[in-house]
Order: structure tokens, then C-alpha cells, then sequence
């Protein structure tokens, strides 16, 4: 059996005051979240006050490197078969996400996975990941 | 202080429809309210407190209070944690009467997600309006009712060995219950091998590890013992009750384990027994896995074996060690507005009361537990632990 990836059509992100950066860094190719100023941790997603301490946070670019977590091939929830996914990055935090371009019934946790960037409708570029 | 012993459930109702296209959600809320105060042989002019979630028409409580004629309101609540939030109500109105602050607590639930489409490929609307924290970053990637269970099913046989033919016994103990049931949505007898012929929704979760989308509701009275041991129904009495909400964890995502963990404990700590003790158990059944985790986090069993403690038909009644959703459950009776707290409640009510089925009463049942995870395993859930005796 085999699942070959498909795109699906991506709605526009929602850009605001908390997302802006965020959307900035990814139409440049880059992976970010926040650190606490305060106890100097990262969390996903990234919030202007740290959920650990309430410290103030900064955003800072990651490496986009990192292994599933857990992943799903979801079937039967729309036109296109796809996997989401949960990816711990190298850096310690695990978001939730998509697996692109493979036979999607190939995919485990435990492997190892790169970002890759998917444009949507308005050209805002969402981070998935890919078998690195 | 404790709720322990301070309320009790004097009226329960579950409507028996699973098809509403001919009455309005409000309808719904009001025949379920009448149903359960008839069982308790209460009226409107008795009910002092008034407890909804987000099913409920309008603002809060506001037009459903009033759509219901209740007039002599001193206490309400509009908690909302999703399909758990009715265990949590029956928590809080004992809370609210141990404090002197309402006599009559009505709680009710209603909605008709199989006439209006909505089910668990897709996410309730109240999950992504546009100022929800998480939707920014997580709506590009599809996540959806069922996608959102899987993702807690794969890791949890990736962690501990679960296999899916583990998992299918929980539906096949569902629906041997559900035979009896006349007004269950599925009435039919399952193999495991029916659930895993079933076609995958989203791995390692199949059609048949689902839940129904059913139309419907369901009410519950909560009053101060002394008038409970004024009606004439049987006194079931509230022992012990926990809630709390888990979620991502700032990024320390841990699929193991559920709020369970946390609302377990407690429950039973407050009710001074122990999950040995428990008789029947009202577990929620949204999906299988959410059963098999609550089940380890309630500490039925070690964590990790809960794929072990569910097979072989260990939760059907008369034959395993833990009945479980005698009505059919989720998974075939009902879950009506997608929300089947109400209903866990109203099936532990019937086993203390003796007044479940024949077929799958549990003999002098006098402790009873009722569990409901709601919101989505997956990332964030509300759970809440109830916990009740027979008198």
C-alpha cells in the first residue's frame, strides 16, 4: 500500500499582532518560536508572556530539525489525504504539524523530519515537514 | 470543605430521540428539563439553580433560563469544557448547595448535530473563532475531531504495545450493551474483527472506533439530601467530584496520559474509596482510545495496560471485571450535541437505581463512577471525575 502526498489548498493564515513575525520569518525560510528573557525557556506556540514564568519572550530562529512525535493519516476528513503530526525539534519543543512530500504510509514516529515551507492562497508560507 | 454526601441526583433523564428534524435545539432543552423533573417528581416553581454549557441557545444561561421559565433563580453556572462539562455541573451545583446557595440545581443538554451535518471530521465552530490563542497555529494543518484522538491512539501503541484489536473491544463491549438498549442509534452486535474491517478515518482510529453523531439531550437534577429523602425515587447520593483542564504544556507535549490523572485521584480521595471499589463505571467513549486512557489514568489499571485490562470482554457486564456504558454508550446508544456527558451521568444513575436493562444490571449496585473527557485529547481537554453511591 502506498499514499502518495498531495498538496491541499491552504487558507491564509491568521496575521496579527501575536503571528505577524512569525509570518515574516517563514516567507524568509526560517522556523521560529519565543524564549523567555526571564527563565530563558522556548514554548510552542509562541506567546508574548512566558507560560512557564510570565516573563517577557523574544522570538528567536530554530533549526527545523526534528523527529514525530506522533502522526495520524487522516483518511476520510476531506478531498485529500493527509498525515498530521506532532514533531519534537531538536530545541526541546513539539508542535503540531503536517508530513509533505513522501508516501505518506511510510511515515513512524520516530522519524527524523526537516522543515519545509507550503505556500497558501494569498503566497504566506506555513511550515510542514518532511523525511529529512 | 467536601461535597461528599452534601447533594444528591434526584431526577435523570435521556431523550429518546436520535433524530430531531421537526423540534429546535430550545425544544430539545425543554423536554429533556420536564423529563428529568417529572423523574424527580419536582417542578419548575422548585428549581433555585440553573446549569448549561455550549450547547445551550444564547448568551450563557440567559434565553435558555428564560426560555425555560425559571424565575426563582439564585445560583447558575455555564461552565464549559466541552462533553465533560455536565459532570463537572453536577460537581459544582453540589458545591453550590453544601454552600447554602441554591436547593434545586436543573442541568441540561440538548442539540442535533446529525440533522445540522456536523461531526468529528470536522471542529466545532467554538474551537476556532478568530481570537482563539492556538488557531493561528494549528488551523493549517487540518486538525479535526477524530485526527485529534489518533494522534494520543498512535503514540500510546508506539509507547506501550496497544494493538487496535485491544481497542476494538471496547466498542465490542459497547455494543453488546447496546442490544438491549431500544432506543440506541446502533443496535447490533460487533466482533473485533467487524471494527477493524471497518474503514480507517484517521490511523489507527476506524469508522467503528467512533462514536455516533446523534441528535438529542438529556437533564439532571441535583437537590439537598433532605429533599432527596422526600421524594420518592431511589437516593443517590454525590461522594466525590474533580475537574481540570490539560493541554499542550507549553510545548511539553505528553500524549501518555489524560486529565484523568489529575481528576482521579482526587474523586476518589474525596469519596474515601477506591477504583476496586467501583461496581459500574461510565466511561466517556468518544473515540476507544479515550476509554483505554481514562481507564489507566483512573487507575483501574497500571498505565500501559489498559489494552490488556479491555480485552476478552472484560468491560461487558456479566462476564468481565468492570461493566462500563450499559446504555451502549457513545459509541452505539447516543451522543447527543456531540457532548455525552450527560449521558455517562444518567447511565450511572440507572445502575444505582436498579433500573438499567435486565440484561446488563449490575446486581446491588451501590458505587458507580462517571468519567468524561471533553475538547480534543489530542491538545486540549477538560476532564472530570464524579464519583456516586447508592444510599
Amino acid at each position: 500500500m502506498s499514499t502518495p502526498y498531495v498538496d491541499r489548498p491552504l487558507s491564509a493564515p491568521m496575521v496579527d499582532a501575536s503571528t505577524d513575525a512569525f509570518w515574516a520569518a517563514t516567507r524568509e525560510g526560517r522556523l521560529t518560536s519565543r524564549r523567555c528573557q526571564h527563565c530563558g525557556k522556548l514554548h510552542w506556540y509562541p506567546r508574548p508572556i512566558c507560560p512557564f514564568c510570565q516573563g517577557d519572550t523574544e522570538w528567536e530562529t530554530l533549526s527545523g530539525q526534528g523527529s514525530i512525535y506522533s502522526v495520524s493519516v487522516t483518511r476520510r476528513a476531506g478531498p485529500q489525504v493527509y498525515a498530521i503530526a506532532y514533531v519534537t525539534l531538536d530545541e526541546g519543543i513539539t508542535v503540531l504539524s503536517n508530513i509533505v512530500d513522501c508516501d505518506l504510509d511510510t511515515v513512524h514516529i520516530g522519524q527524523r523530519v526537516k522543515v519545509v515551507f507550503k505556500p497558501t492562497d494569498d503566497g504566506q508560507m506555513v511550515p510542514m515537514f518532511t523525511p529529512a | 470543605m467536601t461535597i461528599k454526601g452534601k447533594a444528591c441526583i434526584a431526577g435523570a433523564y435521556e431523550h429518546p430521540t436520535r433524530k430531531a428534524p421537526d423540534k429546535t435545539v430550545a425544544q430539545l432543552h425543554a423536554e429533556c428539563a420536564r423529563g428529568a423533573l417529572q423523574d424527580a417528581g419536582l417542578t419548575l416553581a422548585d428549581v433555585d439553580g440553573y446549569f448549561c454549557a455550549g450547547d445551550a441557545p444564547g448568551l450563557g444561561a440567559n434565553s435558555m433560563a428564560d426560555y425555560l421559565g425559571l424565575t426563582r433563580l439564585r445560583h447558575i453556572d455555564n461552565t464549559d469544557t466541552g462533553g465533560s462539562a455536565y459532570l463537572i455541573h453536577v460537581a459544582h451545583a453540589a458545591q453550590a448547595i453544601a454552600a447554602g446557595k441554591c436547593d434545586v440545581a436543573l442541568i441540561t443538554l440538548a442539540g442535533r448535530p446529525r440533522t445540522e451535518g456536523a461531526s468529528g471530521v470536522g471542529v466545532g465552530q467554538r474551537l476556532v473563532t478568530p481570537s482563539t490563542p492556538d488557531v493561528p497555529w494549528e488551523m493549517p494543518y487540518s486538525p479535526v475531531t477524530v485526527n485529534m484522538y489518533a494522534l494520543a491512539a498512535a503514540r500510546h501503541m508506539h509507547e506501550f504495545g496497544t494493538t487496535a484489536e485491544q481497542l476494538a473491544w471496547i466498542k465490542v463491549a459497547a455494543a453488546a450493551h447496546a442490544q438491549h438498549n431500544p432506543h440506541a442509534m446502533l443496535r447490533d452486535a460487533v466482533t473485533v474483527q467487524d471494527v477493524l474491517n471497518s474503514p480507517l478515518i484517521a490511523d489507527p482510529l476506524h469508522k467503528l472506533d467512533c462514536c455516533v453523531v446523534s441528535d438529542g439531550g438529556g437533564a439532571l437534577v441535583v437537590v439537598r439530601p433532605e429533599i432527596a429523602r422526600q421524594l420518592k425515587r431511589p437516593v443517590v447520593k454525590v461522594l466525590g467530584g474533580a475537574e481540570t483542564i490539560k493541554g499542550q504544556l507549553g510545548g511539553q507535549v505528553d500524549l501518555t496520559w489524560s486529565g484523568a490523572a489529575v481528576t482521579g485521584p482526587a474523586a476518589f480521595a474525596e469519596a474515601g474509596v477506591k477504583p476496586s471499589d467501583i461496581q459500574y463505571a461510565s466511561i466517556y467513549d468518544s473515540f476507544t482510545i479515550t476509554v483505554l486512557m481514562q481507564l489507566e489514568d483512573l487507575g483501574f489499571c497500571q498505565k500501559g495496560e489498559g489494552g490488556k485490562f479491555v480485552a476478552d470482554g472484560n468491560l461487558i457486564s456479566g462476564v468481565g471485571k468492570l461493566p462500563f456504558n450499559t446504555d451502549g454508550g457513545g459509541l452505539c446508544n447516543n451522543h447527543p450535541a456531540n457532548r455525552g456527558g450527560i449521558t455517562k451521568v444518567i447511565e450511572a444513575v440507572r445502575q444505582l437505581r436498579g433500573e438499567a436493562h435486565p440484561k446488563v444490571q449490575v446486581p446491588n449496585c451501590h458505587l458507580a463512577l462517571a468519567q468524561g473527557t471533553g475538547g480534543l485529547l489530542g491538545s486540549r481537554h477538560g476532564s472530570a471525575t464524579l464519583i456516586m453511591e447508592r444510599e
